[in-house]
């Protein structure tokens, strides 16, 4: 089952168009990494597949039953939730949000399904820690357990691994692509660790402003494209 | 401390004040915690300014004050959030221009019409002698609002000042609960501007909050800690001020100053402590 589809998509700010041609789909239990260089339009096209911003041109379609409050989605950290009062839990359960609907309160399933997730991250002493007093590789573990609370089918993750050092960038690579091997949990992730990129994931979208590369991981370490971002690897 | 209190209450005036000064101090500590940790909290001084600039306009048109001040600082407070949303330094400059604007119309109304004259410093740094009935019904109006918005959108409200995005593609729309809590807060400072004044009225929305970030780690301790606070400055402030003939905006906002000093102490030596 397709979950993304993106038909000759383009976004704009307003009305300055910064990333234009997008086609391509994402299939239920696809491992997308999203690749390019600063300003190339990556956090902008999440923000699309979330419908957060509509297309300027073209169609951006959620699959059958994909509601985009049911996706996890880990925004790229903002200089304000670094010094934020919160206790990891409260940051967690907050993932529930989008299927509470009208309700006021979580119940006891949501904030069991919380303490699941922190468990799965190795986090469940941190439970009742400050946000703020973590180091930044914890605090962006439990910005990935919210995206974990949250989810359904997807998970978009932007840059879940700048600011880590190598050894807790590779073991949230290692979550990650667990989560989508053993959930079949689809994965749309955005990295500037190409090398990681090309090793964790199955299909690989490359943005210039426009899509310059679309297709596998393996297509892309053949194409022009590819072994010129990697750079004489 | 009993004959104090015995004494306060004898003057119904003082009763009023007091009630609409704690709700006020109660719904200002609130709705600062979400404007503080949003860095919105120059909206709050922004609005006091422009509350003053109103009521130099309704002295000047014979008009009540509740009547000429509430409609323009909320249209305000929607003006001002949506310069503060849409690009962070040069909204600080806009609210800039914008309170300042406001008070240099207000010193020139009064200056055309009345003068300086005692309303006018009751305006600036505030009066207990200002409260009506209808203050008394706003208020408890006002109160009820916040606190069931409180109770009842906790999570929300959590979730759009801890992470906007996030928040949107939950499905919840930050937008609105901004609007909410401008509105709300515009209200706020309308109501205790007047017994607060208008150059201090806003120490009711960033003080409380600020006091309680020192100690209080959870988002959920940190807004019940600052209502508390609130009240309690609020409350012993007006004691202090009835008791030593102070003026009890300015004594409010020492004994607030006071409680943040305090706080911040406490902190230190938590720190300090082996725990
Ligand atoms: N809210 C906005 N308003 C106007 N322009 C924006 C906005 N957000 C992003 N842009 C512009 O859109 C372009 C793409 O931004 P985007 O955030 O998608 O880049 P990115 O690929 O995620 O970069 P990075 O690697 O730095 O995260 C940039 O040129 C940026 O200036
Ligand atoms: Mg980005």
């Amino acid at each position: 089952m397709t979950l993304f589809t993106c038909k000759n998509a383009s976004f704009a700010y307003e009305g300055h168009v910064v990333v234009s041609g997008l086609d391509f789909t994402v299939e239920r239990g696809d491992y997308l990494c999203i690749v390019g260089e600063n300003g190339s339009g990556k956090s902008t096209l999440i923000k699309g597949l979330l419908k957060l911003l509509a297309p300027k041109e073209g169609s951006v379609e959620l699959g059958e039953g994909l509601k985009p409050a049911e996706i996890g989605y880990l925004p790229q950290l903002t200089p304000v939730q670094k010094d934020f009062p919160a206790s990891v839990f409260e940051v967690v359960v907050s993932g529930r949000l989008g299927s509470r609907g009208l309700l006021p309160f979580y119940t006891q399933a949501d904030k069991a399904l919380a303490e699941q997730q922190l468990a799965l991250l190795g986090m469940e002493k941190l439970k009742r820690c400050c946000y703020r007093e973590l180091s930044g590789g914890q605090q962006q573990r439990v910005l990935l357990a919210r995206a974990l609370t949250a989810m359904s089918e997807a998970l978009l993750l932007d840059e879940p691994v700048s600011g880590l050092d190598p050894l807790v960038t590779q073991e949230l690579y290692r979550v990650v692509s667990e989560i989508n091997r053993e959930r079949g949990v689809t994965i749309v992730m955005v990295s500037h660790d190409i090398r990681s990129a090309v090793h964790y994931a199955s299909h690989i979208l490359h943005l210039q402003n426009t899509q310059v590369f679309f297709g596998t991981s393996a297509d892309y370490l053949q194409s022009p494209v590819g072994i010129d971002f990697l750079g004489g690897a | 401390m009993f004959d104090v209190l015995v004494g306060i209450f004898s003057y119904g005036f003082l009763v009023r004040a007091l009630i609409v000064g704690l709700l006020v101090a109660l719904c200002a500590s609130l709705l600062g915690t979400s404007l503080v940790l949003k860095r919105y909290s120059m909206i709050g001084d922004g609005l006091s300014h422009v509350g003053f600039g109103t009521l130099a306009l309704a002295t000047a048109l014979h008009a009540a004050p509740l009547a000429v001040s509430l409609p323009i600082v909320v249209l305000a407070a929607f003006l001002l959030l949506r310069i503060s949303e849409n690009s962070r330094i040069k909204g600080d400059a806009a609210i800039a221009l914008i309170s300042t604007t406001a008070l240099a119309v207000g010193v020139l109304v009064i200056s055309l019409t009345t003068g300086m004259n005692t309303d006018v410093t009751n305006y600036l740094f505030g009066s207990i002698l200002t409260m009506n009935a209808s203050d008394v019904w706003l208020s408890v109006v006002l109160a009820v609002i916040v606190l069931v918005l409180f109770v009842f959108c906790y999570h929300k409200l959590f979730a759009v000042t801890f992470d906007e995005t996030f928040a949107r593609a939950t499905g919840v729309r930050p937008g609105f609960y901004n609007m909410l809590i401008a509105l709300l807060t515009a209200v706020t400072i309308v109501l205790g501007m007047r017994m607060m004044g208008a150059l201090l009225i806003s120490s009711l929305i960033i003080f409380p909050p600020l006091t309680a970030m020192r100690l209080c780690k959870t988002f959920r301790s940190v807004t019940i800690a600052s209502a508390l606070i609130s009240l309690a400055c609020f409350f012993i402030g007006v004691v202090v001020s009835f008791v030593c003939s102070t003026p009890t905006g300015a004594t409010v906002v020492i004994i607030n100053v006071l409680a943040f000093c305090l706080f911040w102490l406490l902190a230190l030596l938590r720190s300090r402590a082996p725990s």
